[in-house]
């Protein structure tokens, strides 16, 4: 068996590996990153899109300015198009609540450096004319923006290749261990083991393992967003409409199809890998799309799909230096909202690693907080999953 | 009560149905289309008087016998024409009628979804007044309509000469360009011969009704692409010598050949094989049709054989789908028959190959997938090396290819042979793009759903 060695090993090749493998190279280390199968191609390729800063989780707002600085910059920075469109997103209230909610939080992350702008019905309707009846207000967020996910983790990772990386796709990693040193030694299914003093655990919805193993278990859990489009249509919309609850959102992709979403999430089988959507809870975003967009009931859609993402129960990521072992790092279980703050990721893995910290607070996401066992708030994530996933994700 | 869903109201589907309800079983058919038929008896749209006996000839007697016997039929079972089914998932089929989603249970499902025509895309096949050769022939059967007045038919197909002279009875000027090698075709004739004579010599036989009529007939060609700006008026081609020539026209008819219709069977559970002989894929089942799992496949839809073989294993697949419920059936001689007719069927696939090294070598610029506008340059550019698309779903999520509106039905193969051949693996099992649902559009405004949101 043949040996590899790196300063650093990644395992996984969604937008978390690929980042932190891109800003690694780039600073001159050397990266050897592992994929199971092909670069981007679970849930890091097939979700909405949406580079969304406002109504994010309020202390992760220094993480999501930094990575939207990164996001304007990308394009040129790798020299191909990942579809970046810096083209707002619209918080769009169906309820009072929504828009005592949106209005709460204008003020709120205005502290942080995000400024979004309160909009009343009229105004709403103004700029956004084939909106239904039930918006009845909205929050206006330019600096917002969507890139074709499945274009990102590719283009990314020829990027970082560009810089030297060693990206490995269709290798399976069997084992993992730690020598005396502390070096880490990845057994891989291609005949290699892979030798590095550093490792990043990014392997998304496949993660937890690898972090119990080191003694740091978590509660993390998979789950499935629903996207589905349209045929093509001619322009008519530039931002995503979100609704405040994520009840529905929808967006126009380059292309011209309009690309639907919406909550709850549904239950997935990340074993075996394969996703299916249930019907019915397609026809509920066809639905609720109609509700929100009434012109849109002439359209058909014509594929749908989710893909396998992972989730804690208090909806916020494993991101940061392992409690347990140094030189292990985690970055997993994104609860949705990860491909905004990717590159950022990226970026604060690598100084982590290459600098021994990072000034980009982060400590929110430590893996340790799930040492004393955590209470799931299920009333207020029955919005967002499926019941099923609930009962049996959390039978407290 | 036992509720079994046959899929497909062609001559597959309705023999099942047949059989099913003589045996006192409760029998759901579903058809996308107002009449049942599938594409070998599809039926002139109501109010339409066409001559079927003019347009048939000898086959008409099999047209009558299978409306006949759907007549009788009809009132014993619960019948869903113009009905989509365009998913199936956890034990239910769901289907779209009058503009409104349904799901409907059943305990067994036989999918009869038949065929649709192989595209092997050349320059100007895109082009207005370029028609699938079934799509041609189903314009004809449905409209009484013609797709042009001077038609070329062209491809290889065993339906070539078939198309070609029903256009002939209703008074349009054809052409046939046969891209058969010659080579190909004489020495498949002793199979064939030995397996299915009658059908060979009734195609023989539609030669010969086109030579005597003095039309154009020219075998062994090469195609070289179609032409036209704004709608296609002229094919140009390479005859068996060599020499470049120009027909003119104002209308196409261009096939390769057919390729099941599996995406339902495959998102219903079915696992696919890869046919080495005919290049595409196809739902995994015994000789009987069981997939598992209670699902059954039957007609064109599960391995293509024309009329016949698919009506015998329509009731085969309702013979074992009894059997698997307890039933005791006999299946007889059928499952001989079955196997002729698909014996004579490989030895047709071997005469009229689909021309797969033609495929992946076609020029970057041609389109390939019609819906996103992807040529097949476009297509090239997105492989590895380099961390590039490793196989073709990868391939489309790179480049848009079989995202469109028919969901990669007509473009996936040609895509599959171009992205093999690029990655050097045209001799491997060929990649798939996988089915997805909808299997069809599915229309927003039919979801009519109670939902509080918000």
């Amino acid at each position: 068996m043949s040996s590899v060695t790196a300063d650093v090993g990644i395992i996984g090749g969604g937008l978390t590996g690929c980042a932190t493998a891109y800003h690694l190279a780039r600073r001159g280390a050397r990266v050897v990153l592992l994929e199971r199968g092909f670069v981007g191609a679970q849930s890091s390729g097939v979700n909405f899109g949406n580079l969304r800063l406002q109504g994010r989780y309020l202390r992760q707002l220094p993480l999501a300015l930094r990575a939207q600085r990164l996001w304007e910059e990308l394009e040129a920075e790798i020299g191909e198009s990942v579809e970046f469109s810096q083209t707002g997103h619209v918080l769009a209230a169906v309820t009072p609540a929504h828009v005592a909610e949106i209005e709460t939080h204008a003020v709120d992350c205005k502290p942080y450096g995000l400024d979004v702008e309160i909009l009343d019905r009229r105004e709403t309707l103004r700029r956004w004319p084939f909106l239904g009846e039930i918006v009845i207000g909205s929050s206006w967020s330019p600096r917002d923006a969507t890139v074709n996910s499945r274009l990102v983790c590719p283009a990314l990772a020829r990027a970082a290749r560009r810089h030297g990386a060693d990206i490995r796709e269709q290798v399976s990693v069997t084992a993992v261990e730690q020598a005396a040193g502390g070096a880490f030694r990845v057994v891989t299914d291609q005949g290699f083991v892979l030798d590095c003093g550093h490792l990043v655990n990014a392997a998304g919805a496949w993660a937890a393992p690898l972090a119990a193993q080191f003694g740091e278990e978590v509660p993390a859990f998979a789950a499935g967003p629903v996207q589905m489009v349209t045929e093509p249509l001619p322009r008519f919309l530039d931002p995503v409409i979100h609704a405040v609850d994520g009840g529905i959102l929808f967006r126009q992709t380059a292309r011209g199809n309009v690309l639907i979403a919406g909550h709850p999430r549904v239950p997935v089988d990340a074993e075996s890998r394969r996703t299916r959507v249930p019907p019915q809870k397609a026809t509920i975003n066809m639905a609720r799309l109609a509700k929100i967009a009434p012109f849109l009931r002439t359209q058909n859609i014509i594929r749908m799909w989710t893909g396998i993402e992972g989730y804690l129960p208090d909806m916020l990521p494993v991101f940061g230096p392992s409690r347990t072992t140094p030189g292990l790092l985690h970055a997993f279980a994104f609860c949705g909202h990860g491909l905004q703050i990717g590159p950022a990721v990226g970026a604060v893995l690598a100084e982590l690693i290459l600098d021994g910290g990072t000034q980009t607070p982060i400590g929110d996401f430590a893996i340790d907080r799930f040492r004393t066992p955590m209470a799931a708030d299920k009333a207020k994530l029955k919005h967002e999953f499926d019941m099923e996933i609930l009962d049996r994700k959390m039978p407290n | 009560m036992t509720r079994i869903v046959v899929v497909g109201a062609g001559p597959a589907g309705v023999a099942a149905a047949t059989l099913l309800v003589e045996r006192g079983a409760d029998v759901t058919l579903i058809e996308e289309r107002a009449q049942p038929g599938g594409q070998v008896w599809r039926a002139p749209a109501p109010g339409l008087a066409l001559d079927m006996d003019r347009l048939l000839r000898g086959d008409s007697e099999g047209f009558r016998r299978f409306h006949a016997g759907f007549a009788v039929l009809r009132p014993r079972i619960d019948w869903r024409p113009e009905t989509l089914v365009w998913n199936v998932h956890g034990g239910t089929v769901q289907i779209v009628a009058g503009g409104a989603q349904q799901a409907l249970p059943y305990d067994a499902l036989l999918l009869a979804t038949g065929a649709t025509d192989r595209i092997a895309p050349i320059p100007g096949w895109t082009l207005p007044g370029v028609f699938a050769l079934g799509g041609a022939q189903a314009v004809l059967k449905d409209q009484g309509c013609l797709i042009g007045r001077e038609v070329v038919f062209c491809g290889s197909s065993p339906l070539l000469f078939l198309a070609a002279v029903q256009y002939a009875r209703f008074g349009a000027a054809v052409t046939v360009l046969d891209t058969t090698p010659l080579g190909a075709k004489i020495s498949a004739v002793p199979g064939l011969a030995a397996s299915a004579p009658r059908q060979l010599a009734k195609g023989i036989g539609l030669m010969a009704a086109l030579r005597r009529q003095g039309r154009p007939m020219h075998l062994g060609v090469t195609l070289l692409g179609f032409e036209g700006s704004g709608g296609v008026t002229g094919v140009r081609w390479r005859d068996a010598r060599g020499v470049e020539r120009v027909t003119a026209c104002d209308a196409v008819a261009y096939g390769h050949g057919l390729r099941p219709e599996s995406q339902l069977a495959e998102i219903a559970g079915a696992s696919l094989r890869f046919d080495r002989l005919r290049r595409f894929h196809a739902p995994e089942a015994d000789a009987l049709g069981r997939c598992g799992n209670g699902l059954y496949v039957a007609g064109d839809g599960a391995a293509i054989g024309g009329a016949e073989a698919a009506e015998v294993s329509g009731r085969l697949a309702a013979m074992a789908l009894l059997a698997d419920r307890g039933e005791s059936v006999e299946f007889g001689a059928l499952p001989e028959r079955l196997a002729r007719l698909r014996r004579f069927q490989d030895g047709l696939a071997r005469a009229f190959a689909w021309p797969h090294a033609q495929v992946a070598a076609l020029a970057d610029g041609v389109t390939v997938c019609r819906c996103e506008q992807i040529t097949a340059g476009e297509v090239r550019a997105v492989l590895a090396p380099q961390l590039g698309a490793a196989e073709v779903n990868r391939m489309k999520a790179a480049t848009r290819c079989g995202m469109g509106r028919c969901q990669g039905r007509y473009c996936g193969h040609a895509a599959a042979e171009i992205t093999a051949a690029a990655l050097g693996r045209a001799d491997a099992p060929l990649d798939r793009l996988r089915a997805q649902p909808p299997v069809k559009p599915l229309p927003i405004a039919s979801a009519l759903v109670e939902d509080d949101w918000p």
